[in-house]
């Protein structure tokens, strides 16, 4: 639900990206609002990754604009956007195996800290980045398994962890790549809830092929096909859409 | 927490309580030997720095080697000895320098282009000490004049040169250890594994690289400084891509990504290479001393993945038929 003034954390404006001839984003708009949960479908090769890359700042676009908290961050680079409150997770889990499910968090939190050239400090006492580490694994529902390594956690823990490391940069904006890829019915539900918890506070972005889960978590869905959308609207009005569901809900 | 473990505590402090006790009981010819080892420790540590935390596969170390070399023959006075006090920061900075320039452009590229790149630039430096008459041609140049300070350190004494070295192989591991558990040294852990997720949480990974990259750099450049000293003669030989291919044998024939592991394999390398030169064990085989050095660094490396200092597990399983972990990562 919107409230009666939207608080608009991240904007895309008329983005489009060529590969040479082949026009992978066209004119797309998006806007993110806090305390809403944003999806954006759409079949294979939708454009759907290419559009959060574009967002993220992995890719630059051919044409458009973002608004990142109301400043231009077009030209800006992925870690200054980092910076400034928006964090992303991947497809593919992008975790540390070798290091523990706390220190995964605590390096993630180490981007905030100002003066990492102080090169004779334990980085491990830092107590900035451990506080953030803290609190990123707490909200996940990861304190179990602070003191695990990575890699020997289960595939549902390893995306939570995946989004505790996004968490310990304090973002805004969250961009997630198919959180929900892989999982079991109870590590759905379980990753379900935290991010409606997340949504209070956080503008979120999801990338995402479940639909019954997409249906059930999210606030506005945007449908795309070819690059481009064909409707961005409340679930139960992309529903009843006759474009959509010629166009992708039929298809299954 | 970044525990160091008991048995590699106890290893390090017996490993360089050793090499200090050593000159009490060895000659001149083994006060070189060994000093000629620690230097290559130092250099090979600080390959490690590179390869084994920041994943970065540098072919061209021994072009900074050189140049902390030949600056030291090139600045010091034609008549009179220099003070290491400035001689040595020169000779360090000036590799630096050098690391700079060329990590600034080969770090924009990667993978095996990386290593080609690296290696171009350290053939570029290597002919113009070949091929100029700076350099002095194939025959290097003569340093008459050992650095000292006043007589209290003399490095042209063996003895005081082994122990000027000792301090600098120490101070080089203990900076490196601090360095690497700093946050400095958790992000180029982090670049290593996965730099579009350091990307993605804020760092800019370009910086960090570079300043590895410079770090690494003048520190092969102080095994440089020591190398001309010991020697008092520099030769193109010591910007030669072999000496480059030989320190990545070192550290991963002594254990990739471990500190221990460059010290390891720049002895067990040296050692070796001499072993398989002695006229006195192999007789007129000791000229093809490469083809046993070669074949017993293969047979290392598929027994002993981990490299060397995976041998104490290697051992214990054999024993024991189960997998002991000693060589623990930062948890």
């Amino acid at each position: 639900m919107t409230t009666a003034t939207p608080d608009i954390l991240l904007q895309g404006r008329d983005i489009t990206q060529r590969w040479g001839g082949l026009v992978a984003i066209n004119q797309v708009s998006i806007a993110l609002e806090r305390g809403t949960i944003h999806a954006v479908i759409g079949t294979n090769g939708a454009g759907k990754s290419t559009l959060i890359n574009i967002l993220s700042g992995e890719i630059t676009p051919t044409a458009g604009k973002i608004e990142l908290l109301g400043k231009d961050a077009t030209r800006w680079s992925q870690p200054r956007r980092a910076r400034h409150g928006l964090g992303r997770s991947y497809q593919r889990n992008t975790i540390f195996p070798d290091f523990t499910v706390f220190e995964n968090c605590r390096l993630a939190a180490q981007a905030q800290v100002h003066r990492p050239w102080i090169w004779w400090n334990n980085a491990q006492k830092c107590k900035i980045s451990v506080s953030s580490a803290e609190s990123a694994i707490t909200q996940a529902g990861l304190t179990e398994a602070t003191d695990r390594p990575a890699g020997l956690l289960s595939h549902g823990q390893k995306r939570q962890l995946e989004i505790a490391m996004c968490l310990a940069t304090r973002p805004e904006v969250l961009l997630l790549d198919e959180p929900l890829a892989g999982m079991g019915a109870e590590e759905t539900e379980r990753m379900l809830a935290l991010l409606n918890n997340l949504k209070a506070n956080h503008a979120i972005l999801l990338v995402e092929h479940d639909m019954d889960a997409v249906f059930r978590i999210a606030d506005k869905i945007t449908v795309m096909v070819n690059g481009s959308v064909i409707a961005s609207d409340t679930p139960d009005q992309i529903r009843s859409n006759a474009d959509v569901q010629t166009a992708y809900l039929g298809a299954h | 927490m970044h525990t160091i473990s008991q048995g590699r505590l106890a290893f390090l402090l017996l490993f360089f309580a050793g090499l200090a006790l050593y000159p009490l009981i060895a000659g001149e010819y083994g006060v070189d030997f060994v000093t000629k080892i620690m230097i290559y420790a130092i250099l090979a540590l600080s390959l490690e720095l590179l390869v084994g935390n920041v994943g970065l596969v540098c072919f061209g170390q021994a072009a900074f080697f050189g140049i902390g070399a030949y600056g030291a023959v090139l600045l010091s006075p034609q008549d009179a000895s220099a003070s290491w006090l400035w001689l040595l920061p020169a000779c360090v900075a000036a590799a630096a320098l050098y690391a700079l320039f060329v990590g600034a452009l080969s770090l924009r590229t990667k993978g095996v282009y990386f290593i080609m790149v690296t290696l171009a630039f350290a053939q570029m430096a290597y002919y113009v000490v070949h091929d100029t008459p700076l350099g002095g041609g194939t025959d290097g140049i003569y340093l008459y004049f050992k650095p000292g300070l006043d007589s209290a350190i003399d490095l042209s004494k063996p003895h005081t040169l082994y122990y000027f070295t000792l301090v600098f192989l120490v101070w080089t591991f203990v900076f490196l250890a601090i360095l690497l558990r700093s946050h400095f040294g958790r992000a180029l852990a982090g670049i290593k594994i996965n730099e579009q997720r350091m990307l993605a949480s804020g760092f800019y990974t370009y910086p960090y690289k570079l300043a590895a990259f410079i770090t690494s750099g003048g520190i092969a450049g102080l095994a440089g400084f020591l190398f001309a000293v010991k020697d008092g003669f520099v030769n193109p030989e010591m910007m030669s891509w072999h000496l480059s291919g030989a320190l990545l044998i070192m550290i991963i024939l002594g254990g990739l990504g471990y500190l221990e592991g460059a010290l390891i394999g720049a002895f067990a390398f040296i050692f070796l290479q001499e072993f398989f030169k002695s006229d006195a064990i192999f007789g007129s085989f000791a000229k093809h001393w490469q083809l046993g050095l070669g074949l017993t660094i293969i047979a290392c490396v598929a027994l002993l993945p981990k490299g060397l200092i995976g041998l104490p597990d290697w051992i214990h399983k054999r024993l024991y038929g189960e997998k002991r972990i000693i060589t623990e990562k930062m948890s």
